[in-house]
């Protein structure tokens, strides 16, 4: 019997989900809820939170407690950052990324949806659709989440109003096709978390309401498998070389899938060969896929190393410039600086880059495009990046694995900006604006490193047109 | 072809990936080891991510000297016969000063013997990122931590301001001084690493299966006699038992469950029935006490 139960343990897939909303909707009732109906809640965990509980309208113990992880937080009532919590059912595994919802906390919740499948969109049933509302919308759509759920919530402080219910998901459906959304799917369900009403057990209170509850949605949506029809992307994260005989490339495969005997490419050098051995673990395969960690082995000895690309020869090769256009979201509290030489990571290369020009700011409550000059904490906009060496990339929309990377602060390697690409371009302009201001001790750069710093200056400006000037 | 990833291989990968990462970003890396099951899987996708290649970083091992003997037994073959580099660190000061949790209480125990003697290892040796094999469904603020998680130059881990963590792409970068603890285990959870255990024949302590075993009822906990440091008047009421451990530490701070569990299919089963978490078994307080004490001195009655 045991042996059933590790055998079906081992067939499940793992589906990734966000849940967005604020204290204020019930999240963290929402989730304690999914722990402790699917029964993922021990008994020390249960004491514990007796005595602390809340009780609702209808005397059911509130599980927000359960979420509760900071000292901080719980002083202050609020979650304050991303907590991830795990669950799981007969059929799936779950990792919730668990995010606040304020505006101030937009970072927050891109961090958790980044590597989500699904998003949980909590309303509140007593106040319909609001400006938080369209703002999680807004950022699962930029993030490319494919599944979105709206969970309409406290159904029993409404009486379980089939019509209001239905005024909410018409009202939020209309809105949602009129923004152009791209999600593979959009499921509205009517819960109240804290009475346990179809989020795993069927309410008993909305015959009305004929669709699938919260949980049976999760177990049921399809897990993200564009990643394996996308070309085949692996950037190149570490040579293993144990020996003269033997040269390994090892990464995690970004996208796609690839087979001993196919022809491939290393980008940016162009260079060709073909797929002699792919070693995943410890074993030899025949074939490999995306999300995979994998070492390649190659037939021609050829100049590879960390930071470098190896696609399919035959298929649509990604993009390659040092000018990228992208969407970032500014996480730091330290705003932009248009003059700095930020660190850009983007798969596993990291180059120097600078933001060029800000076309527009984006409302994220409202979708409109504003004017803007620097970006401060939470703000979202489209920018025009130069990089100091090409980056080997797709646009996000065709690529998540290729097409996203962060931005980090060269003096307090804080993680200043998530971006994801929209467009990159080979050549460089030489359009007046095309100058670098260095200073040193602004950009934490040691004096004698001076000289080190021009020689690669001159590199970037021969390969770029673009003017540099470094003062100490 | 098949293309579905299971969520152990899903898993794996993404442990793989953040090994991967560390080797190729830091200057000097560790991976710390604890003996447990969770570093013993740790150990394992090291040397998958790096197959047939040798693993780019040492093992450390942080001697608490009051380990169970089945531990250290247990580490010195598994060294061998992986051929893994092991560093052994201990705080020898409180060692010769003869700290220990029976004497000094486990709070005192954990602060010298545990906490200090890593941190002084780790600056010692000038690692700056150290591997450590806990998971985020352990406890509730480990929740949070990131995979990549950012110590100061006093090695301090600073909640409210960690660095955000976005997709796959790890933010590596530190100053002089400062240094990165990275938790390739983060997504995983206490069954997973039952079901990877089996699936891959990776061995582990004997402790963690049941057997008849010398211990003794303290305060409900049940304390293996594990060697003559127990005082004699808590080995005195010792009695045989057939427990098991869920976790493994210090043994006069790690209590044992009653279990018929000798195999994995067993540990798996009862942990589907558990209704206590994997914590509750671990640290006991000798230092009652000293605790009431400092209460009394605060004003307490």
């Amino acid at each position: 019997m045991i042996e059933d139960f590790l055998a079906q343990d081992e067939r499940k897939d793992m589906l990734r989900l966000l849940t967005a909303g604020s204290v204020d909707d019930g999240k963290s009732t929402l989730i304690g809820r999914l722990l402790f109906d699917s029964k993922q809640v021990y008994e020390d965990q249960l004491q514990a939170l007796s005595q602390e509980s809340r009780r609702g309208s209808c005397g059911g113990t509130d599980y927000a407690l359960l979420c509760d992880g900071l000292k901080a937080e719980r002083e202050q009532g609020i979650t304050i950052d991303v907590a991830y919590r795990y669950f799981a059912t007969a059929q799936r595994k779950f990792i919730i990324a668990d995010t606040p919802g304020h505006e101030q906390y937009t970072r927050n919740m891109v961090t958790g949806g980044s590597t989500a499948d699904l998003a949980i969109v909590l309303v509140d049933a007593r106040q319909g659709i609001t400006t938080q509302t369209r703002r999680h919308s807004h950022i699962i759509d930029m993030l490319g989440i494919e599944h979105i759920v709206l969970a309409i919530n406290k159904m029993d402080s409404i009486g379980y109003s089939a019509e209001q219910f239905n005024s909410i998901a018409k009202q939020y459906t209309a809105w949602a096709t009129e923004q152009g959304f791209s999600f593979a799917s959009l499921k509205i369900v009517p819960i109240s978390a804290l009475c346990g009403d179809n989020v795993v057990n069927r309410s008993q209170s909305m015959p009305w309401y004929n669709g699938p509850t919260l949980l049976e949605i999760l177990e049921s949506t399809p897990i993200c498998s564009s990643g394996v029809s996308a070309p085949f992307r692996m950037p190149v994260q570490y040579v293993i070389r144990p020996n003269q005989d033997f040269r390994g490339f090892a990464g995690r495969i970004a996208s796609g899938t690839i087979r001993v005997g196919d022809k491939i490419t290393v980008l940016p050098s162009g260079k060709s060969s073909q797929v002699a051995q792919i070693i995943t673990g410890t074993i030899r395969s025949t074939y490999a896929f995306a999300p995979q960690s994998v070492t390649i082995v190659l037939d021609d000895q050829i100049d590879i190393s960390r930071g470098d690309m190896i696609v399919r020869s035959e298929q649509h090769r990604p993009a390659m410039g040092q000018k990228i256009s992208a969407i970032v979201v500014w996480m730091d509290e330290e705003p932009m600086d248009r003059e700095k030489l930020y660190y850009l990571k983007q798969g596993t290369l990291t180059v120097r880059a600078t933001v060029r020009a800000i076309p527009y700011l984006l409302d994220i409550n409202t979708g409109n495009k504003l004017e803007c000059n620097t970006l401060s904490l939470n703000q979202i906009a489209a920018v025009e990046i130069l990089c100091s060496s090409p980056l080997v990339c797709d646009s996000y929309s065709d690529n998540k694995g290729t097409g996203a990377f962060i931005i980090i602060d060269p003096l307090t390697n804080f993680t200043s900006a998530a971006g994801i690409i929209t467009g990159a371009e080979a050549e460089s302009t030489t359009d007046g604006n095309s100058v670098i201001n260095i200073s040193l001790s602004r950009h934490g750069i040691a004096i004698q490193n001076m000289e080190l710093l021009n020689s690669f200056c001159k590199i970037v400006e021969s390969r770029t047109g673009v003017t540099i000037n470094c003062t100490e | 072809m098949d293309y579905n990833l299971s969520h152990l291989r899903a898993l794996e990968a993404e442990s793989i990936e953040i090994i991967r990462e560390v080797a190729a970003e830091f200057s000097s890396p560790v991976m710390l080891y604890s003996i447990g099951k969770d570093s013993s899987v740790m150990a394992h996708l090291a040397k998958k991510a790096f197959y047939p290649g040798r693993v780019p970083f040492p093992l450390m091992h942080i001697d608490s000297k009051w380990k169970f003997s089945e531990m250290i037994a247990f580490r010195d073959r598994f060294a061998r016969e992986n051929d893994w580099e092991l560093i052994v660190e201990y705080n020898r000061t409180a060692y010769e000063q003869g700290v220990g949790p029976f004497t000094h209480g486990s709070k005192v125990h954990t602060e010298l013997m545990k906490t200090r003697a890593l941190l002084d290892a780790l600056k010692r040796y000038g690692f700056d990122a150290a591997f450590g094999g806990a998971r985020r469904d352990e406890e509730k603020s480990r929740a949070k931590e990131r995979i990549f998680s950012f110590r100061n130059t006093q090695q301090q881990w600073e909640p409210k301001s960690q660095r955000p963590e976005l997709w796959n792409i790890y933010n590596t970068r530190i100053r002089k001084g400062e240094s990165i603890r990275v938790f390739p285990l983060s997504n995983w959870t206490e069954i997973d690493i039952w079901q990877y255990i089996r699936h891959e024949n990776i061995p582990v302590v004997p402790l963690y299966f049941a057997a008849e075993r010398s211990v003794v009822d303290i305060d409900g906990n049940l304390i293996l006699v594990d060697d003559m440091r127990m005082p004699k008047h808590l080995r005195e009421r010792a009695e045989r038992r057939k427990v098991r451990f869920r976790t493994l530490g210090c043994y006069p701070l790690t209590g044992a469950i009653e279990s018929n569990a000798d195999t994995i299919e067993g540990i798996v089963e009862e942990m589907i029935l558990a209704t206590r978490s994997e914590r509750t078994t671990r640290v006991i307080d000798f230092d009652r006490e000293a605790s009431m004490e400092q209460k009394k001195r605060e004003g307490y009655f």
